[in-house]
């Protein structure tokens, strides 16, 4: 993997909102957490079209409805805590049923949140959001895919749900130029397996399959950056040529990708699938890359997930 | 027009068909509906800057029914007004119809929030009030909130921002009716003062008799005035008002009448034409 540096999402985020102030008419709202959610850095360059909302993260979420049904974009940031958990109803009701040009972008999601622990490290906000109808949900795995996917959310009619992180993860992309809202992206290829990752977890699935090939595994690798809607396509082609699907997502493996993958699997080509995320726990406090690897959210977890897979194949 | 008796005309035209509506779909909210019939009426057919051929029109005011479960009123009134066939109203509550339970912004012309999860109108009605200041548009944003549901929290969230943000093209309307569910409001879970809430809250306010044209009107003439500050109409209602057995019953909040209540209810409400 060539080094390009290293950038959180949620910077990459701000900067966009920044960057696209002037090209697009769009408004952004907050929870006083502009300075951590990185909307300050857009407050910075276009206060004028900045909401600060307090902590209200509810009423937030209808403030955004209410903007965007006068027929301006609205981007609410808050953590992933509060976004998709406390304010689902607002989001359900307010956003979702009527279909508002609101875009939810959520920050410190997952447990890479780290020292502030489980009441702030939302691993569900992808079941939650994926539930409601006509939601787009995506989870981009570095810094440029994120500023490819605010803009795509600019030029998408309807809401969506932009899961993006705290900590800084490794730059993947050079070249954004064909990303779109449920394409996933095929970083590499391969014979034994499929790894389908998600934010974080993508960088590691790479690392995963770059330690498999040394010992002869060949694995392909799929950023599924949107979760909703679910690029089945490429999965299913590449659930074929394998016949060994992972997944690796910095969530619960309930309702998250995971399942998400299962259910297409189950329906078109039941395929062995081994899940990597978070089974069932809350998480907890500690630097983010110690509680990481405490939940299994490593390379090498994702690696023995193929070799499981793999066997597994055999046992069919 | 503000000609009280061509308005009372109106509004127990919509009480009729408020009735009628809840009577044909087997279930509704009568009791809601028929206290803010008059509000609604003086809303739709003189205050509010609107009319059914200008849907989507940018420059139109906002109607909010923060208090979504009364949507028979609202719906009584769009189709007076216009928005849609009146045959639609016989429809309500109906599998494949287009006017459902709770307000739908997207499939009913004239209907500018999808309300029902109590407490989540305000936010948007602020959301449209403080897209008007954002971007200088001069339309006004009218809300009506039930007493009951001051309870919800969010509201609260919302009136504290409509007040940060000087919301003064917001009208916020408390229809005041005294009673939920479960029973009066003051015995469920209490809100009063309302008024003096409001006021700490940074509202100006005026609290009338929310069946009374010139005191509604008189009312919004202030809010219209007033600077700098949102603007909260604390409506006294009767819950049920029109019809006597559902007046001030808590139990008609959210049933519908059987054909014989039907019957007495339509009638009281043609009686009083005379």
């Amino acid at each position: 993997m060539k080094d390009l540096g290293k950038l959180a999402t949620r910077d990459a985020y701000g900067q966009a909102l920044a960057d696209l102030a002037t090209q697009y008419d769009f408004v952004v709202l907050d929870a006083d957490l502009s300075k951590s959610t990185k909307t300050a850095t857009f407050r910075k360059v276009c206060p004028e079209r900045f909401v600060n909302c307090g902590i209200a993260e509810g009423n937030m979420m209808g403030v955004a409805a209410g903007i965007a049904s006068t027929g301006r974009p609205a981007f609410a940031s808050t953590f992933a805590m509060f976004a998709a958990g406390r304010a689902y109803d607002s989001v359900r009701n307010g956003i979702g049923y009527p279909h508002l040009n609101v875009k939810i972008a959520a920050t410190h999601t997952g447990i890479s949140v780290g020292e502030d622990g489980a009441t702030h490290q939302c691993i569900e906000d992808i079941a939650l959001m994926r539930a409601i109808p006509g939601m787009v949900v995506c989870c981009p795995a570095d810094g440029p895919s994120t500023a490819a996917a605010v803009r795509c959310a600019l030029e998408h009619d309807g809401p969506v749900y932009l899961r993006l992180g705290r900590l800084a993860v490794p730059t993947l992309y050079e070249d954004l130029s064909g990303f779109a809202f449920g394409k996933g992206i095929l970083l590499r290829e391969g014979s034994d397996a499929v790894i389908v990752a998600v934010g974080l977890m993508t960088a590691r699935a790479l690392a995963a399959a770059e330690s498999l090939a040394e010992k002869g595994i060949q694995v392909a690798v799929i950023d599924m950056h949107t979760v909703k809607p679910l690029d089945e396509a490429l999965l299913l082609e590449w659930a074929e040529k394998t016949g060994a699907v992972v997944t690796a997502e910095e969530h619960t493996i309930l309702g998250g990708l995971g399942s998400a993958v299962a259910e297409c699997l189950g329906e078109h080509r039941p395929t062995v699938l081994q899940r990597v995320g978070v089974r069932d726990l809350f998480g907890s406090s500690g630097k983010a890359e110690e509680v990481l690897t405490a939940y299994g959210l490593t390379a090498q977890a994702i690696e023995e997930a193929v070799c499981t897979a793999i066997a597994r194949k055999s046992l069919r | 027009m503000r000609e009280t008796e061509a308005l009372k005309q109106i509004a127990r035209g919509l009480r009729r068909d408020i009735v009628e509506m809840i009577y044909r779909a087997g279930s509704g909210h009568p009791g809601g509906s028929l206290s803010i019939a008059d509000l609604i009426t003086a809303l739709y057919f003189d205050e509010m800057n609107q009319s059914s051929d200008r849907v989507g029109d940018p420059a139109r005011d906002r109607f909010v029914l923060s208090k979504g479960h009364t949507a028979p009123a609202l719906y009584a009134a769009l189709a007076k007004a216009g928005y849609f066939d009146r045959e639609e109203l016989w429809k309500l509550r109906q599998v494949g119809a287009m006017l459902q339970g709770h307000p739908d912004r997207k499939g009913t012309p004239g209907v500018d929030a999808s309300t029902g999860s109590l407490g989540l109108g305000i936010s948007a009605a602020c959301g449209m009030a403080k897209a008007a200041k954002l971007y200088g548009d001069a339309y006004r944003v009218y809300a009506i909130l039930g007493d009951g549901e001051l309870e919800e929290g969010q509201v609260w969230e919302a009136f504290l921002f409509a007040a940060h943000y000087k919301l003064d093209n917001l009208c916020v309307i408390i229809d005041a009716n005294g009673l939920q569910i479960d029973g009066p409001v003051c015995e469920v879970m209490n809100v009063e003062p309302i008024e003096e809430k409001l006021r700490a809250f940074g509202f100006a306010t005026a609290v009338i008799d929310g069946h009374d044209f010139p005191a509604i009107f008189s009312a919004f003439d202030k809010a219209r005035e007033t600077k700098g500050a949102p603007f909260a109409v604390i409506a006294k209602t009767v819950k049920g008002k029109g019809v006597s057995f559902m007046e001030n019953n808590a139990a008609w909040h959210g049933s519908a009448p059987n054909a014989e209540q039907f019957e007495q209810a339509m009638k009281e409400l043609e009686e009083e034409d005379a």
